[in-house]
């Protein structure tokens, strides 16, 4: 039996895609999809799919349960909802968890931010491709059988006919149980990127900033990898020195203390002269800060290692300035003054989670 | 679908088939079917069937289906067509004595299909109109485009509880010009022409053309009376394309179809409920598969916590009922006495238990199920409660253990399938061809935000502005869409 379903799912999946794009600018803000990430695939509540009737609101309603308890005694969450068969209760409250895959997501992102595809620069144009046995066939070449698909269609179609014997299991493929296994060419860019994510982690760098760094870096990622055949990330985090961590810790640490924004630029370039040679590596160092530095002194020298060191080393260079309490919001100025109109910098002043979206096409819209 | 069943199935088919006859069961001819678990997940999707007409909530159904599968919170043991033969449909995953458990439990449902009175009109080739319906949805597809044909199965489908589920007779009715074609008056027949002053005096014809004319006013209002069935409304005066309407049809012919599936889910549920569990304990069951039985049977019948299931509540009112009967716990002399001891040892040895069941599962839905067979007894053993939203905890709680007010509570629950009454009251309101709805109001607020959406593709098929009258709070509110925007303003009622 062929799943009749299969093309009303794809239907359904479409719908799905067009409902994100509709509300994904809700979806960045809230930073629902960062929270339910898995491996390939990010889980998000969809909760306007459903098709509308008359129907009664839920809170008057209430119904009858069944079981021990006190008059007063609080219900568990969801339990009205499985009252009697379809009495009505509940319905409409359900959300739709839905997965979609990453590499869609960023499609999706793509098309609402109209995001120029990315030109991977150097000699790595080449494009290799990958061939993927994805189904299943009536029609190929005998190498590529499907033994068992094609011994499993035998048993079904004897079994249906009748002429299987258990008691002589025998089990002959004629030309129509044949199955064969099908491909389908996947290009992939032979290149490779890494992302250095910096971040000022020192006192007044809260955790509502550090919210909307973790949004814009999920984007950023998605996105690039969709780009990217590799995507490496690396972390750093800095008040008056930097050191690497892991994105856990990227995320999570909070410290006191000033604020020397070239330390962290220093130990940018080491990673980039130790690991990452420009003409074989996409180079993408994002750095957040709210906008402090400890002198004038110390703004000139990361104007001089971005220029002389890391811009030129890299696709594109990315500051993102987090809107704090405590922050004057000076470096932005500063290197917006210095090379505010290089090519290869990005630069986006974030005011709260609302201004994610458009700081993500600040910082994706060049196409670098 | 045409696969024979296993040879190992078939036998313990025939075996499960003739205990259930044995116990007096009458049922069409059943057919099962052994299904993947994607196979049943996507029959399932089709309400049961193995082709409906393609549209996308099937595919989000298959969607949530594979997912509580695949996540282990749900899984489909049973399902099971109202047709005649009755198609039923076996996991192949599941262990034998789960294939006999849902044999059994499909055999009471087939009995249930045939014999209950709710489902003596429904179609038995439904397996085949089913496959008509989609045949000619998609034939609309070939010709208009997946697009616009989608688009109106959905708007359709936003209205297809509007349906009167308790007329599943209705006959079409005659067509609106006819009604108002105008019959001429020409008074009582005049032999010789010279009487005719006399005969038929101008005053009394005038007389008569104003009572015509007020009788073709009151007539112009339709329909004559508040119309239940709103979908046939729609379709015998909304102005729809000849697609439109056929797809209309559709919709209306399946929400019929389904409607007293929904109005016996306790009763059908229960006694499906009641016969596996009979056939399974004094007949079926071998000894090493009694812990295997046991943890099925509970899972189907278990409460998650203190919700109601409908296959617990319906199996064990039909037991207190046999009992009741059996022990002749009913009648005058029975309801009078009022010694509690002698109540509760009441037994007159009748035995028509049995015999009762029967009778019930023939002659009810759950409404009236409820309404006859719930007594304070059974609420109490069955530890029945009523619960309600509280708007401080913002939480539900229980509120109520009374025998009346469940019963009362569960009734109105039942009743109208727990949807809203909604029905058309003019069709040329204010003399403008606008849509006036109303609402029977029972005491619980319409979902505002999805009955604005509702009224919106309400007037996509009216072409026309679209009122609803409703109560908010217990005050009168008329809603309006005029086919931009909606307004709402305040009436009396």
């Amino acid at each position: 039996m062929s799943l009749k379903i299969k093309q009303d799912h794809s239907r359904f999946k479409q719908i799905v895609r067009g409902k994100i794009k509709q509300n994904l600018k809700k979806y960045i803000q809230k930073g629902e999809m960062v929270g339910k990430k898995g491996k390939d695939l990010v889980t998000i509540p969809l909760p306007t799919i459903d098709i509308p009737h008359f129907k009664f609101g839920a809170k008057q309603q209430g119904g009858v349960g069944q079981g021990p308890g006190d008059i007063g005694q609080q219900l568990g969450p969801g339990q009205p909802g499985d009252g009697t068969g379809q009495a009505g209760e509940g319905e409409g409250q359900h959300t739709l968890e839905v997965d979609v895959g990453l590499e869609d997501l960023a499609e999706i992102l793509g098309e609402e931010l109209q995001l120029p595809r990315i030109e991977p620069k150097g000699k790595e144009k080449i494009v290799s491709t990958k061939i993927r046995y994805t189904g299943v066939n009536t029609t190929g070449s005998e190498s590529l059988r499907h033994f068992k698909r094609t011994y499993k269609q035998a048993l079904r179609r004897q079994i249906a006919t009748g002429t299987y014997n258990p008691a002589n299991p025998v089990i002959i493929p004629v030309k129509q149980d044949k199955r064969y296994r099908t491909w389908k060419e996947t290009p992939l860019p032979e290149t490779n990127a890494v992302i250095i994510y910096m971040m000022d982690v020192s006192g007044s760098m809260g955790d509502e900033q550090k919210e909307i760094v973790r949004i814009e870096s999920f984007w950023i990622d998605t996105w690039l990898r969709h780009n990217y055949k590799g995507l490496e990330t690396r972390y750093v985090i800095h008040d008056a020195v930097a050191r690497e961590v892991d994105r856990e810790t990227f995320f999570h640490t909070r410290e006191s203390g000033g604020t020397m924004i070239s330390s962290a630029y220093k130990l940018c370039k080491e990673i980039l002269d130790a690991d990452y040679d420009s003409s074989s590596w996409n180079i993408y160092p994002m750095h957040f800060s709210d906008g402090d530095n400890w002198s004038a002194d110390d703004t000139r020298l990361c104007i001089d290692l971005l220029k002389n060191h890391i811009m030129p080393a890299s696709n594109l260079f990315c500051y993102g300035q987090v809107e704090s309490p405590y922050g004057s919001g000076q470096f932005i100025k500063d290197l917006r003054e210095s090379m505010g109109d290089s090519e290869k910098m990005a630069l986006s002043e974030i005011a709260d989670k609302e201004g994610i979206y458009t700081s993500i096409k600040d910082f994706l819209g060049k196409g670098k | 679908m045409a696969s024979t069943l296993p040879p190992r199935l078939q036998a313990l088919k025939e075996e499960i088939e003739g205990y259930a006859r044995d116990y007096g069961l009458d049922f069409f001819e059943t057919i099962f079917e052994v299904l993947t678990y994607d196979e049943v997940n996507m029959v399932a999707a089709y309400g049961g069937f193995p082709n409906r007409y393609p549209h996308w909530r099937f595919g989000m159904e298959y969607e949530q289906l594979s997912k509580g599968y695949e996540y282990g919170v749900s899984k489909i043991y049973e399902m099971v067509i109202n047709n005649d033969p009755c198609y039923a449909y076996l996991l192949e995953a599941n262990a034998e004595v789960d294939q006999k458990i849902v044999m059994a439990h499909v055999f009471g449902h087939c009995d249930f299909f045939k014999n209950n009175f709710m489902f003596a009109h429904t179609n038995r080739k439904m397996m085949d109109v089913m496959a008509n319906h989609a045949t000619r949805v998609r034939r609309w597809i070939d010709k208009l485009g997946v697009e616009p044909i989608e688009d109106f199965i959905d708007r359709c489908l936003s209205l297809e509880n509007l349906i009167d589920r308790n007329a599943p007779y209705i006959k079409r009715h005659a067509s609106r010009e006819e009604q108002f074609k105008q019959p001429e008056v020409t008074g009582f027949k005049v032999e010789r022409e010279y009487m005719r002053g006399f005969v038929n005096p101008k005053e009394f014809i005038e007389e008569q053309r104003k009572k015509r004319d007020d009788e073709m006013q009151r007539a112009k209002k339709f329909p004559e009376h508040p119309q239940r069935d709103v979908l046939l409304f729609l379709l015998e005066n909304a102005p729809l394309e000849q697609w439109e309407a056929d797809i209309l049809g559709i919709v209306r012919d399946e929400a019929y179809y389904f409607a007293p599936q929904g109005q016996t889910k306790i009763m059908n549920e229960g006694w499906a409920s009641y016969w596996h569990s009979k056939i399974m304990t004094t007949r079926a069951l071998t000894d090493a598969e009694v812990i295997d039985y046991a943890d099925h049977h509970s899972g189907t019948l278990g409460g998650g916590g203190q919700s109601l299931n409908p296959y617990k509540l319906g199996i064990e009112l039909y037991r207190h009922i046999e009992d009741r009967w059996n022990k002749g716990r009913f009648g005058k002399e029975y309801e009078e006495c009022d010694d509690m001891r002698e109540r509760l040892s009441w037994d007159r040895k009748l035995g028509l238990g049995r015999e009762k069941i029967f009778e019930v599962r023939r002659h009810y839905n759950d409404v009236t199920f409820i309404d006859e067979f719930l007594t304070p007894e059974f609420c109490k053993d069955q530890e029945l409660f009523v619960f309600g939203y509280n708007d401080k905890r913002q939480a539900y709680e229980i509120i109520d253990r009374e025998f009346k007010k469940i019963k009362e509570k569960l009734l109105h629950q039942l009743t109208n399938f727990g949807q809203p009454n909604i029905e058309v009251v003019d069709g040329n309101f204010e003399n403008r061809s606008e849509l006036l709805l109303g609402h029977k109001y029972e005491g619980i607020d319409l979902k505002m935000d999805d009955a604005r959406d509702t009224l919106v593709n309400m007037a996509s098929l009216w072409r026309r502005p679209v009122n609803l009258v409703t109560k908010v709070e217990g005050k009168g509110m008329m809603m309006r869409f005029d086919g931009k925007e909606h307004s709402e303003k305040k009436v009396d009622l």
